[in-house]
């Protein structure tokens, strides 16, 4: 990926509302030509502020946003070569469709039969031929949502920045809208921000997934990385579910780090960690083991609370000793405890090693006993 | 960075919002300040005014004719919102719950009559009510009556007019407030057991009182000022405190006394706004 | 009673009680009317004399009574125009923009809506006398766009409220800059609301007497011709001329009804 040419360069960008409200920290993210790329996080957590720092409609309090190498913070959003699918669609209501998706070709004063064949294709390109004539609202949404879709496209941006597209859409027409757009962007070669708060469509869809968390990027990566290699607690709960073990480095050897949690010693695979750091270990529900007779090693005894059923997928909900719940996750066809008494296990390779606090937050306790001393 | 912020927001908000500020202070704000300046000033001999400070006209506002004059002017104020609201409710109820075609029918009926003159409109009432008129005529011709009767000219035919001349800014917010009611508040009420009354006096009462509120207050004080109507239809006899006014600044050309009693008008208003703000009215509802 | 029996009750006496409501607004109306074709030539013109079109004839004799129904169209266009244009900016302007100040402004706003319109009239004539505007055609323009800007201004304001404010962002970030986003996207838009209030700006002007009572000097509105013609019992031919009124407002607003707003249903 590294080799690829970057598009969007967002770089320590900050965004201060009213001098207190700081609703992007120190944000740098490069988003690569051809890439499809996810904000991802909770309400609020300035995904959608940084989209429109990058469109023109926000502008950064600190920091520089460069597209294609040339730094945008003087060019206002129509002067910008990206353009935006907005979340509730704002199609222009007293326009057609036809004229809908013209309208960035007729600003630009694009000859009208080169409008009419641009526009026809887009049309056909999101399966809308033949809905010319009609008004925004005598489509559903899923059509409205293309139409926004088409009338940015249709522009040729560099990049598209995408606010929430399907929010507004039912499950099964969600499902069915994210890999079409997958499908359109593959074929476009266009870059891709996307904004959701749905991380199983960031999932779906993304080359990587950038996640933000109160202003701040927790992780960026593919969505592999971010399953399987949270670099946080935050990461490691918001993306899938998982269940954390909380705990304390008591050895080092290699990059086997041992790590005592309250019900015993247990090993997991991790660098840079030091002795006496407060870790946890996160164990994905559908890879944590459990067994009806105590096993050797690590194992924690637990009893059984309620069983849920959920289509293709069971789920039973155990209860440690000290009253936190532990999920497990099976396919459906495979057995699950349903009662009783279980040991639970995992496999070395399924327990990821996670910092309990921040680096940053390390660093400043460090600075502050430094300080302190001298 | 800042310069750019600077282009973005200040500009195009003073060009869209300045005229307008403008315009609103130099004839609404310097105006009225102008009508308070004048209601201390006094008449030289000429019955010019003069800019020296006195409170005499104040005092004569206390004078025992003028005071009958409010206490009647309040009189058909309030009459006419009461005649207005018993009227317009149930009417604005039938029109605002039928259905959608006949409604817009219904309701511009309500407006196309004032399209016509108001001042000949009134006239058409004077016409239509007068000692030779349309119904003193009917009344001979069918020997109900011998001798033509004096309909005109008092405080009721004056009531007559200003319910005339207002009923549509009384159906106006009944009709938005009573159509905004959701039916299945109605039917949910009489699921639990309501009966017609309760559920009008439980439900419907209270949803609509926002309606009932702004339209008193669109009724209720242009009654003070429309003199014309009394002039008209009162005939002298039931003068309201914008017949006072009207003659200060006309025939009786004393400004000053006509600005201390606009003073009262407005005061009074403030008062009346201000109270239909203590009961949760919303400003804008007074605008349409 | 059974219960169809007892709706139909109700139902009957709604219809009863409707059309008495109707007949008391149109009441004056038709003797407006019927006047006019009243061939009666003493004053004050009341009782029945049998049917003509004299008065209608007469009607392009009476120039003092057609020209001020000329000022009235004038004053009503020209106010219209000016309060339309100055509140639909600031309706925009106000919907879009925070600032110091603004809830003075809305304070402004209420009181030519609130106030006995007399009061406006006379605080506008003692402004008039005191900058020494000479009263006419020009003061009844500046009276009546101040008391129609407000009616403009909640008009948009009503259709901002339910305004989509990502449609402006959309245009601008197709490449289309304010200017061109205002005209092409945010007017016709508000559309609706600003025809809205237009016509209620033109209809409350070429009604207004109090207003324009004591700010015309010696131009004659229409109103204000028909005032002083009722000192001596208003003569057929006014009523001539607001019957033809009343069908042309009546013609016009069926055509917009039936052909107009029908062509671009949203």
């Amino acid at each position: 990926m590294n080799d690829k040419k970057v598009m969007v360069e967002i770089e320590g960008v900050n965004k201060i509302y009213g001098g207190t409200n700081h609703v992007v920290k120190d944000l740098s993210i490069s988003v690569y030509e051809g890439e499809f790329l996810t904000l991802l996080g909770s309400s609020g957590c300035g995904k959608t502020t940084t989209l429109r720092m990058v469109a023109g409609f926000e502008e950064p309090t600190s920091g520089s946003i460069k597209v294609a190498g040339v730094n945008i913070e003087n060019q206002e959003p129509f002067e910008r070569n990206v353009n935006t699918v907005f979340q509730s669609y704002a199609l222009f209501p007293h326009m057609t469709i036809f004229d809908n998706v013209a309208y960035g070709l007729k600003i630009k004063k694009t000859a009208k039969a080169e409008i009419k064949e641009r526009v026809t294709n887009m049309l056909d390109l999101v399966q809308l031929g033949g809905f010319e004539k009609r008004y925004p609202s005598q489509l559903s949404g899923g059509q409205k949502q293309r139409v926004a879709i088409a009338r940015a496209l249709i522009n040729r941006p560099q990049v598209l920045l995408l606010d929430e597209p399907l929010g507004a859409l039912d499950l099964k027409l969600r499902k069915q809208m994210q890999l079409e757009l997958k499908r359109l962007q593959k074929k476009l070669n266009i870059t891709f921000i996307y904004v959701t708060h749905d991380q199983e469509e960031a999932l779906t869809m993304s080359d990587r997934i950038a996640i933000m968390n109160d202003g701040v990027l927790e992780q960026i990566g593919t969505p592999t990385d971010i399953y399987e290699r949270p670099a946080s607690k935050f990461v490691a709960t918001f993306i899938g579910e998982t269940n954390l073990f909380e705990g304390c480095v008591s050895g080092i050897e290699g990059d086997a780090v041992s790590v005592t949690l309250e019900t015993g010693t247990v090993t997991a695979k991790g660098s840079d960690y030091q002795m006496n750091e407060m870790v946890a270990i996160s164990v994905r529900p559908e890879r944590m083991q459990y067994s009806f007779e105590p096993v050797e090693g690590f194992t924690i005894e637990a009893s059984v609370k309620e069983q849920v059923y959920v289509g293709s997928i069971l789920k039973a909900i155990v209860i440690l000793p000290n009253g936190n719940e532990v999920k497990i996750e099976r396919l459906a066809g495979q057995s699950i405890p349903t009662d009783g008494k279980v040991y639970l296990y995992w496999n070395e390779d399924d327990a990821k090693l996670i910092h309990s606090r921040s680096q940053v937050f390390f660093d400043a306790v460090e600075n502050m006993t430094f300080s302190s001393v001298s | 960075m800042s310069k750019h912020k600077m282009k973005s927001q200040t500009i195009p908000a003073l060009t869209m919002v300045g005229p307008v500020t403008l315009w609103l202070a130099f004839f609404v704000a310097i105006p009225l300040l102008y009508v308070l300046v004048m209601s201390f000033c006094s008449l030289d001999s000429h019955y010019n005014v003069q800019f020296q400070f006195t409170l005499d006209n104040y005092r004569r506002l206390f004078d025992a004719n003028y005071v009958q004059i409010y206490l009647q002017s309040l009189l058909i104020a309030f009459l006419t919102t009461l005649i207005c609201i018993v009227i317009a409710y149930p009417f604005s109820f039938i029109i605002a719950r039928t259905l959608s075609k006949k409604k817009a029918i219904l309701y511009m009926l309500v407006i196309i009559p004032f399209w016509t003159n108001s001042l000949i409109r009134i006239y058409g009432w004077r016409t239509f009510l007068g000692t030779n008129g349309w119904l003193n005529n009917t009344l001979q011709t069918l020997h109900l009556t011998g001798a033509p009767i004096e309909f005109l000219f008092n405080r009721g035919t004056t009531v007559l007019g200003m319910v005339y001349c207002l009923f549509p800014f009384m159906v106006l917010p009944l009709y938005t407030a009573i159509e905004k009611l959701d039916t299945n508040l109605l039917e949910a009420s009489s699921d639990l057991g309501a009966r017609g009354k309760t559920t009008f006096l439980k439900v419907i009462l209270p949803l609509t009182a926002s309606g009932i509120f702004s339209g008193s207050i669109m009724v209720f004080i242009p009654c003070l000022g429309f003199f014309f109507v009394s002039d008209i239809l009162g005939g002298g006899n039931a003068d309201v405190i914008g017949n006072l006014i009207e003659r200060q600044f006309q025939s009786g050309n004393n400004w000053p006394l006509g600005a201390a009693l606009s003073i009262i008008l407005i005061a009074l208003t403030l008062l009346l706004v201000k109270l239909y703000q203590k009961c949760g009215g919303d400003m804008d509802s007074l605008g349409v | 009673m059974s219960r169809q029996s007892k709706r139909g009750v109700k139902k009957v006496s709604s219809i009863i009680f409707c059309t008495l409501v109707y007949l008391f607004l149109f009441l004056p109306i038709i003797v407006i009317v019927v006047n006019s074709f009243n061939a009666t030539t003493s004053k004050p013109y009341l009782s029945w004399k049998g049917f003509t079109f004299d008065w209608y004839m007469k009607l392009f004799d009476n120039t003092a009574l057609l020209s001020s129904f000329g000022n009235t169209i004038l004053i009503a266009i020209c106010s219209t125009l000016l309060a339309t244009c100055i509140g639909t900016i600031a309706a925009v302007g106000m919907y879009k923009y925070k600032f110091k100040g603004k809830s003075a402004i809305d304070g402004l706003l209420y009181i030519p809506v609130v106030i006995p319109e007399i009061v406006l009239g006379i605080s506008l004539l003692t402004l008039f006398t005191n900058t020494h505007i000479p009263r006419g055609v020009l003061t009844l323009v500046l009276a009546h766009t101040t008391f129609s800007i407000p009616y403009v201004i909640f008009n948009v304001r009503a259709r901002l409220s339910g305004y989509d404010n990502s449609i402006e962002e959309a245009s601008m970030d197709l490449g289309a800059n304010r200017i061109k986003t205002f005209f092409n996207i945010t007017l016709p838009v508000l559309a609706p609301g600003i025809g809205g209030g237009a016509l209620l700006a033109f209809t409350l002007s070429i009604d207004d007497v109090i207003i324009s009572y004591f700010t015309n000097g010696q131009t004659k509105t229409y109103p204000l011709k028909v005032m002083e013609s009722i000192k001596s019992g208003v003569a057929p031919d006014v009523n001539a001329l607001s019957t033809l009124i009343l069908l042309g407002t009546v013609v016009l607003v069926i055509l917009t009804q039936s052909g107009i707003f029908t062509k671009n249903k949203q």
